[in-house]
């Protein structure tokens, strides 16, 4: 006999795995993409950190004598190894997927609670880790070599650079943010270091050098458009991480153009596409309400512009992330919803008789 | 501010629930064989229960008072059929717990033979007073679930003045059809309640709300209106749009202040079905002794529209649905957003029962709960403006306080967290369980207060009683030495007489 049921007798038919897999579905054309663009070591790289998170939430849910299977099958391991693959170099050796895929799962999930209570978000947190102890192999950047191109890897060569640590003529190259960064510290200006450096065709192509997952803005665009119409996702940190890279540099670059890269280059670069529609809407680590929303994605991306232009690193997506994520319950504790028959402190609304 | 609310989601909250129906909504309602035994509860409404005024064995007839009303806010009980009372005692309540409560037992005698009813010929020349006194002796309470005493709503708003009656056709639940029959099915009727009650509060502005997926009632109450100052609108279909905050603030625009009631703004919310029995006790004098009752979901083999007898079991109900079809994963009396299981068929039908479903196990979606990922799907639904979610995580940690910060007293227990939750975490069973436990705690306090004041009282009538035996024995001890001065004094002056004497 089951035990008596409270109210509603009725559900939607919604589950914490139907969401993860919607986002992962959403991940697939440019994670697709990114393996024909990179070839074998991003297939070998993307496997790897997904296995060892996997593993590593496997793991710990023994240990904590939780229940493993309903866990590993609700998709958020997957889907935060899955995030982090796509922000690591292309090239980048098998050790690092497997330290961070571990290090996001471990300690920024599950030694904070587990599914719904961490945090940071583990993507970017271990990114951010392996960012700040790994420099030299994180910005080890590769030129696109498609699968189907005269450059392809073969399968052992893509064997030998992500397990090997076989390096490769293509592995010289900068990204967009690190390159102009760099000239900055020579003291070369935009104006003589960018062109023949940015064509936005490419950017939207993905045609360029970056993260294996982040370079093509117009199928993370693609996926984040489907997370919004399968209502996974509400439009309000999205556009308002966009806005707020392209609000102050926009500002910045109508006043010194030769100091401030322009609106388009900004978000087409880096992660900001991949953060504004699948990290800063992450729900564990945002805030409730919708105003929260916007206004945690707004300062996600001006942080993001500000650490861009200032900053020591070239890119300053995850830090941003991670520095709004501790802001979140602050953001949670100001911006809550006006309650009926109240007013937005609280008060309860006077009684007008007969009127 | 307006901007930044319209900006974010000015049409806050709801959700949308399969509707289902289609399943009873083009079935007329049907009647009901007569059950040999009504088991009719003194408690169908909120408030006292009333007081049985007929003894065991003694014979009733239909329409007949057998319990009165108790109290300022309770409602009288009458016989649903002729025959006799043939118990007055326990039995399974139409709740969850299944436990029993008291209840008369009417075994019919198959006449139907009724009471005297006083009809009335013209009943819109009544007195506003006597059209709330005949409401509440027809022992009429609100027909969509609430079972509020109605004459005490028509009083209350009386007395504050009514701009807007709202007659409240929403019947936002699935399932449920039994609004949606009466209303194409009794429109004149109901229109005839409707101007009795508008009459009886002296309302300025009558709108009936209606939801748009019910066509045919908008349009039959539409032709049976015309004429009259009714409006009748027709209102986007969406959960809980048929609560009466949520029916109020669509048809006016206003808010019920927190913690306040509709007639605060000069509003009166009543539902068309308790519309309908007001006019069948003022023109026909005929109490409430019967209601539409929708059966319907997937395991019901016939869903349809019954009218049934206050007191009818259910069993007897679903003989008329043509039976269950197994598996039934879950019994529901009245809609599945906030209707409550049920486990004994014998449980009666009362004055707020709207529906009885069977649901299947795809219906019902039951899951194990998972941890919460604080998506904020619930806040998005929540009609109030609550954040469910937060709301939860402090009543885990038996965090009331904090809960009740967040606006758990606001919380209608619509459901709507709960139904869209993808984690299947039983939000609005959280919630409920807190004002329980809340109700609890403040009926704990009256009665410690309580006690504390008879406990004080009690230590000073001791100490009074003290203090007087301790002046009576001083008084007494007092009396007494005056007295045996007195009576040395006399024995001095007698011996000294006497010495005197001798001496003389």
């Amino acid at each position: 006999m089951n035990p008596i049921a409270h109210s509603p007798h009725a559900h939607a038919p919604a589950s914490i795995s139907k969401v993860m897999g919607t986002v992962l579905l959403a991940l697939v054309p440019a994670t697709l993409y990114g393996f024909w663009l990179y070839g074998w070591p991003a297939i070998f790289l993307w496997s790897i950190t997904v296995a060892s998170a996997l593993i590593g939430e496997a793991f710990v849910l023994r240990v904590r004598q939780r229940p493993v299977r309903p866990a590993l099958l609700d998709g958020s391991a997957t889907l935060t190894a899955w995030l982090l693959a796509l922000s690591l170099p292309p090239f980048a050796p098998w050790w690092l997927g497997v330290v961070g895929g571990l290090f996001a799962i471990v300690v920024v999930k599950q030694v904070f609670g587990g599914l719904g209570q961490n945090v940071f978000n583990p993507a970017m947190a271990a990114r951010v880790m392996l960012l700040i102890s790994f420099p030299v192999e994180m910005t080890m950047w590769a030129a696109p070599t498609p699968l189907s191109g005269e450059h392809a890897l073969s399968f052992a060569q893509g064997l030998a650079i992500t397990f090997g640590g076989a390096q490769w003529d293509t592995m010289a190259s900068a990204s967009l943010l690190g390159h102009v960064k760099t000239e900055f510290t020579r003291g070369v200006d935009l104006l003589h270091s960018l062109p023949g450096y940015f064509e936005a065709g490419d950017a939207l192509s993905g045609h360029r050098v970056g993260s294996f997952g982040e370079t093509s803005a117009v199928l993370l665009l693609l996926g984040g458009v489907f997370l919004i119409v399968k209502r996974i996702i509400t439009w309000h940190a999205p556009v308002a991480m966009l806005l707020g890279v392209a609000l102050p540099a926009a500002i910045a670059h109508a006043i010194a153009p030769e100091h401030y890269l322009a609106v388009l280059p900004h978000l087409l670069s880096g992660g900001l596409i991949l953060g504004a529609f699948f990290i800063v809407t992450d729900p564990v680590t945002s805030p409730n309400t919708s105003a929260g929303m916007f206004v945690f994605g707004f300062l996600c991306g001006l942080l993001t512009w500000i650490i861009r232009t200032w900053g020591g690193y070239p890119e300053g997506v995850a830090f941003a992330v991670m520095i709004m994520n501790a802001l979140t319950p602050i953001v949670d504790r100001y911006i809550k919803p006006r309650i009926y028959g109240r007013d937005r402190k609280g008060t309860a609304l006077p009684a007008k008789k007969g009127a | 501010m307006m901007f930044f609310e319209k900006f974010f989601g000015g049409l806050r909250g709801g959700v949308h629930p399969e509707g289902k129906k289609q399943l009873s909504a083009e079935c007329p309602i049907r009647s009901v064989p007569l059950p040999q035994k009504l088991y009719v509860p003194l408690q169908q409404h909120i408030g006292a229960p009333a007081a049985p005024v007929v003894k065991v064995g003694e014979r009733v007839l239909k329409g007949q008072l057998v319990a009165a009303a108790q109290g300022n806010v309770s409602a009288p009980v009458h016989a649903p059929t002729s025959g006799v009372v043939s118990a007055l005692g326990d039995h399974v309540a139409p709740h969850p717990s299944g436990l029993p409560v008291p209840t008369l037992t009417i075994e019919s005698d198959g006449q139907e033979e009724w009471v005297a009813l006083a009809g009335i010929e013209q009943p819109l020349e009544l007195a506003q007073e006597d059209i709330a006194a005949r409401v509440a002796a027809a022992g009429i309470v609100g027909l969509g679930g609430a079972t509020f005493p109605s004459a005490l709503k028509l009083n209350l708003s009386r007395a504050s003045g009514v701009q807007t009656l709202i007659l409240n056709g929403g019947e936002c639940e699935p399932y449920l059809t039994c609004d949606d029959r009466i209303m194409r099915e009794r429109a004149a009727e109901i229109v005839e309640g409707i101007a009795l009650i508008a009459k009886a509060v002296a309302a300025q502005e009558v709108l009936i709300g209606i939801e748009d997926n019910k066509p045919e009632a908008i349009a039959t109450m539409q032709a049976a209106a015309q004429g009259s100052a009714i409006k009748v609108v027709a209102m986007p279909s969406m959960y809980p749009m048929g609560s009466e905050k949520q029916i109020i603030q669509v048809l006016t625009g206003k808010e019920i202040p927190a913690g306040g009631r509709p007639a605060d703004i000069g509003v009166l919310v009543h539902n068309v079905a308790t519309a309908w029995a007001v006019q069948q006790a003022i023109r026909y004098g005929r109490p409430l002794i019967s209601r539409i009752v929708t059966l319907s979901g997937g395991a019901m083999r016939t869903p349809c529209n019954v009218e049934a007898l206050i007191g009818t079991p259910v069993e007897e109900l679903l003989t008329v649905a043509g039976g269950l079809v197994p598996p039934v994963a879950r019994m529901v009396l009245g809609g599945p957003m906030m209707g409550q299981q049920f486990t004994d068929m014998r449980v009666p039908v009362v004055k707020g029962t709207s529906g009885v479903l069977a649901l299947t196990a795809s219906e019902t979606g039951q899951a194990e709960a998972s941890p919460c990922i604080r998506c904020s799907t619930c806040v998005r639904a929540c009609p109030i403006g609550l954040l469910p979610l937060e709301m939860a995580a402090f009543i885990r940690v038996s965090d009331l306080a904090s809960s009740v910060a967040l606006g758990l007293k606001d919380c209608i227990s619509c459901g709507s967290c709960s139904y869209v939750c993808p984690a299947h975490i039983p939000l609005v069973h959280y919630f409920n369980y807190a004002k329980g436990d809340l109700a609890a705690q403040e009926r704990g306090k009256l009665k410690q207060e309580a006690t504390k004041k008879l406990a004080d009282a009690r230590n000073e009538r001791m100490a009074r009683i003290e203090r007087e035996r301790a002046e009576a024995a001083a008084k007494r001890k007092a009396a007494r030495e005056a007295k045996e001065r007195a009576a040395k004094e006399a024995a001095e002056k007698a011996q000294q007489e006497s010495s005197a004497s001798e001496s003389a």
